[in-house]
């Protein structure tokens, strides 16, 4: 398997414009190694200073058979099969052949899902039990602090993490709050126990960084500016056309290795990573007029916006998303907090996707994750009040492939395809009904949740002592 | 201009029933769950003139009944969220539509405060509640060591008049929010509520002294002590906001000491306290939808609380824990919550209970709202299945006997943009 590490040298090395990363072929273990030590050779000098050191949990050839699954990757396969094998899907059929080793599960009928991907969270970076000692979501000491990694501040032992894995989240995006106008980078996580953050990193995974429109940058910085919707985007432009600058005097020294290297900027440094390409941009954004406006910016500084997160009024510009390829990470069915969310409405998501755009079911809530399927039937039942009809294949894309597009991590996760990790639920009924739980969850083809099995449910270390002990129940 | 056209012809069927078309509503054919007794296979619920007439397999029909086919669909009565600030808060980052906290001054005893009172009854909140099969609500204030009075509306257009079925209903206030109280340590707020109670029983009985000046300083203002008395006397429920096991113990104390009729409202870890709640017999009000050890008040938050107080016999109401304004903006996902009580371990039996009837009985209002029996005022919903499912459609909404239309903004909003660019003329 592939990894795509975050090498920019080669691409750095081209002439002008330098947009793509070269993909280097690298897997989890050399990753750590190839990206260090790169100091002074571009804008980066090390790509990768915090590598994952992630492993995959030991597994064990798994068939899971008498099962539905929704594959994300075509219609719903009927009392089929899958294979797990080596951490990845080896084979989804209706049989499958189980080898000898192979540990069987009858699934009896239930239901087979990807693992769910939820591409706005703030576990770690707002643990629980939350107050002063582990508010650390938000940098607002300045409205543009590109220069902040949301790994940073992610504590491994918060409890929200097992919580969210009982609910078949198996990938999630932990982004910074929204105070800032630039907030900073995100960290795509798988959900296991570990004692470092690095040891939750995505292998591969590309960055992303958090942008805010809005209501949230200007009321947090009101005395001191942005204080209006106007200053939010000169500030935008004004880091923009600092970073080009600053991407252009990295591009230049790079051709000619003359003289002393410009001096690192950490914010600008994140910055033209985002103008070459290689950093996705996430962008908080509840109006449809902020929307147009933030893909004009984009335009001016060729970059792309992956996905718009909250989007409350997306339904409004859907054909324009579409148009731009730019996913909505929206709600269900929240809204009406403040006056950017007034307009939302439970038929978002299925106006977005009618529209032909990528739909996605995020949270911004450490229970809300662990909900995605109830609130994509909502999504569905809106839908169809309003006309719409979105069939359960489509609508399982909003919590699986949609998010794993928006991650750049389609090519890796988010349905059940052969090759693809093997990262699994297993329902206690059809995911989209309120009764359903996720029984078993596999990441990497390793079972790290089994609500059967309480007694080996993963505590974090905080909940020893401080959180009743009541695995066994809903966890 | 609608909601105010509706008021004023509701006050005019108020004031002259005879002048009223009797309406005749026969919905037919679906089950009906009328909580009150054993479901009914291919029954009719007959409605007249805003009223539950008659219930049942063998309703004879009326021939000038406006007839509603039910065939295949559930029927149950509209759904009751006990827990909301509906029309108390709108926007709630925008000051001026915020109106649930009153500002109780340095006693933090906000007694008097009436919340239903500054009621905004146009609020675009109220609708799609209403549109989703909830037909009435508990308004409750917030903030405060004694919040203030919560009442028990129906979502009717019209005035608050219009809306009451009950008020007030019980007396809001917080244990185990110090911040609120104005205290610096949990013990320091079981005082002042001691205080408080103390210096209601002294008013009480020399209200003439007060007046001449000859008592000593109470520690609320005249007002509070006032609204105080049907608490301290058993009479009127306390309703208090609180969480943690410890705190739970604290308020049974309390309650015992001066005999005062209490409600848990939120309960986090009532679970853990579930068999001296059932003793003392005090009810909860709570979630099923929140397990994040959100706080060190909250630190035992499960999803299966709902199910495992009722397993020890207590009184269970379900309010919103989820995510989403669940008092506001989510109130409609009052079945959601019973949908995942249910999944936690609640009998769907009881969670349906849990919000129609059980509120209703709570707060006293269960021979007008609650229950699909006679006499009742017709607040009924035909759904498209399983009303906990979240595929199902509530697709027919009676509110006293009239058909919710689906008027709300969220609902103009999808219709005007369903297709792009909107047309803009009415959608």
């Amino acid at each position: 398997m592939r990894y795509f590490v975050f090498a920019l040298m080669a691409a750095a090395a081209c002439t002008p414009p330098a947009t793509t990363q070269a993909p280097a072929p690298a897997n989890a273990s050399t990753d750590s190694k190839d990206s260090k030590n790169r100091a002074g050779a571009y804008s980066t000098p090390n790509d990768n200073p915090f590598p994952s050191s992630y492993k995959p949990f030991a597994s064990r050839t798994t068939v899971i058979r008498n099962v539905n699954l929704l594959t994300a990757a075509g219609p719903m396969v009927r009392g089929g099969a899958i294979l797990l094998r080596d951490g990845k899907i080896a084979a989804v059929g209706a049989t499958v052949d189980a080898p000898a080793d192979a540990v069987v599960i009858d699934g009896a009928g239930q239901y087979v899902t990807p693992g769910l991907i939820d591409t706005h969270s703030h576990l770690g970076v707002y643990a629980a039990p939350g107050g002063r000692g582990l508010d650390d979501g938000n940098e607002a000491t300045n409205p543009v602090t590109a220069h902040v990694w949301a790994e940073h501040s992610v504590w491994p032992q918060d409890p929200q993490f097992p919580r969210n894995l009982a609910g078949g989240i198996t990938t999630l995006q932990v982004l910074p709050g929204s105070a800032n106008l630039i907030g900073g980078r995100s960290a795509v996580l798988k959900v296991v126990p570990s004692r470092t953050v690095q040891g939750m990193k995505f292998p591969g995974a590309k960055y992303g960084l958090k942008m805010a429109c809005g209501e949230n940058p200007k009321r947090v910085y009101a005395s001191r500016g942005p204080a209006t919707r106007m200053g939010n985007v000169a500030g935008y432009r004004a880091a923009w056309i600092g970073a080009q600058a600053y991407r252009q005097r990295w591009d230049k020294w790079n051709n000619n290795k003359s003289g002393d290297p410009p001096s690192r900027e950490l914010g600008n440094e994140t910055l033209a990573e985002v103008l070459r390409g290689n950093i996705y941009i996430h962008n908080h954004c509840y109006r449809a007029d902020e929307m147009a406006q933030m893909i004009d910016i984009a335009n001016e500084f060729g970059y792309k916006i992956r996905s718009f997160h909250h989007g409350v009024e997306a339904y409004k510009v859907a054909d324009l998303l579409a148009k731009e390829g730019i996913s909505a990470s929206i709600w269900a069915d929240w809204g009406g907090f403040k006056l950017e969310a007034m307009d939302g409405i439970r038929s978002n998501l299925a106006l977005v996707h009618a529209a032909g755009a990528r739909s996605i079911v995020h949270s911004d809530d450490p229970s809300g994750s662990q909900r995605l399927n109830q609130e994509a039937a909502k999504g569905m039942a809106a839908g169809a009040a309003l006309g719409i009809t979105v069939s359960e294949d489509e609508a399982i894309k909003w919590i699986t492939l949609n998010p794993a597009w928006s991650l750049g991590l389609d090519d890796k996760i988010g349905t059940l395809e052969a090759g693809k990790n093997a990262d699994v639920v297993l329902w206690s009924g059809n995911p989209f009904s309120v009764y359903s739980k996720p029984e078993k969850v596999w990441i990497d083809g390793a079972m790290l949740f089994d609500r059967s099995d309480a007694k080996e449910a993963w505590r974090t270390d905080f909940e020893l002592g401080f959180v009743p002990d009541v695995r066994g129940g809903s966890r | 201009m609608r909601a105010l056209r509706n008021a004023a012809a509701l006050l005019v069927a108020l004031a002259s029933p005879s002048l009223l078309e009797a309406q005749t509503i026969a919905i037919t054919g679906g089950k009906i769950y009328p909580v009150s007794s054993a479901p009914i296979e291919n029954g009719t619920v007959l409605i007249r003139d805003g009223k539950i007439v008659s219930v049942g397999a063998n309703v004879t029909i009326p021939a000038d009944a406006q007839r509603v086919d039910a065939t295949g669909k559930w029927v149950t009565p509209g759904l009751i969220n006990a827990a909301t600030t509906l029309g108390l808060v709108e926007v709630s980052q925008e000051n001026q539509t915020r109106d649930a906290s009153a500002n109780a001054g340095q006693d933090h005893v906000a007694a008097a405060f009436t919340v239903w009172e500054g009621l905004n009854t146009t609020s675009v909140m109220i609708a799609p509640a209403r549109e989703d099969g909830v037909t009435s609500v508990v308004v409750m204030p917030s903030g405060g060591l004694i919040s203030g009075q919560a009442a028990f509306l129906d979502l009717v257009d019209g005035t608050v008049t219009d809306m009451v079925v009950r008020a007030p209903i019980g007396m809001v206030g917080e244990i185990g929010n110090k911040a609120s109280a104005g205290v610096g340590a949990r013990g320091e707020l079981l005082v002042r509520l001691r205080e408080v109670f103390e210096d209601t029983k002294s008013y009480a009985k020399r209200k003439a002294d007060f007046e001449r000046a000859q008592t000593r300083d109470y520690s609320a203002s005249r007002l509070d002590l006032e609204s105080l008395i049907p608490v301290v006397e058993g009479l009127m429920p306390l309703l208090l906001r609180v969480d943690k096991a410890s705190d739970i113990d604290a308020a049974l104390k309390i309650a015992s000491e001066y005999d005062l009729k209490i409600m848990i409202v939120g309960g986090a870890e009532a679970w853990m306290m579930a068999d001296r709640l059932a003793a003392a017999k005090v009810p909860v009000l709570t979630g099923a939808m929140n397990n994040i050890p959100g706080s060190f008040s909250t630190l035992g938050s499960r999803q299966e609380n709902a199910g495992l107080l009722r397993k020890a016999g207590v009184t269970v109401v379900l309010i919103g824990n989820g995510p989403g304004d669940p008092d506001t903006f989510g109130v409609r996902n009052i079945r959601q919550e019973a949908g995942n009580a249910v999944a936690y371990g609640m009998t769907w039996d009881d969670a349906l209970r849990a919000v129609t009837l059980t509120p209703a009985e709570l707060f006293g209002v269960s021979d007008r709202v609650g229950t699909l029996q006679a006499g009742r005022a017709a607040n009924v919903v035909i759904w498209g299945g399983d009303p906990f499912e979240l595929r199902t459609l509530p697709e027919r909404v009676f509110l006293r006997g009239k058909a919710v239309e689906r008027t709300s903004r969220q609902e103009a909003l999808g219709r005007r943009y369903k297709t792009l660019p909107p047309s803009y003329r009415t959608p």
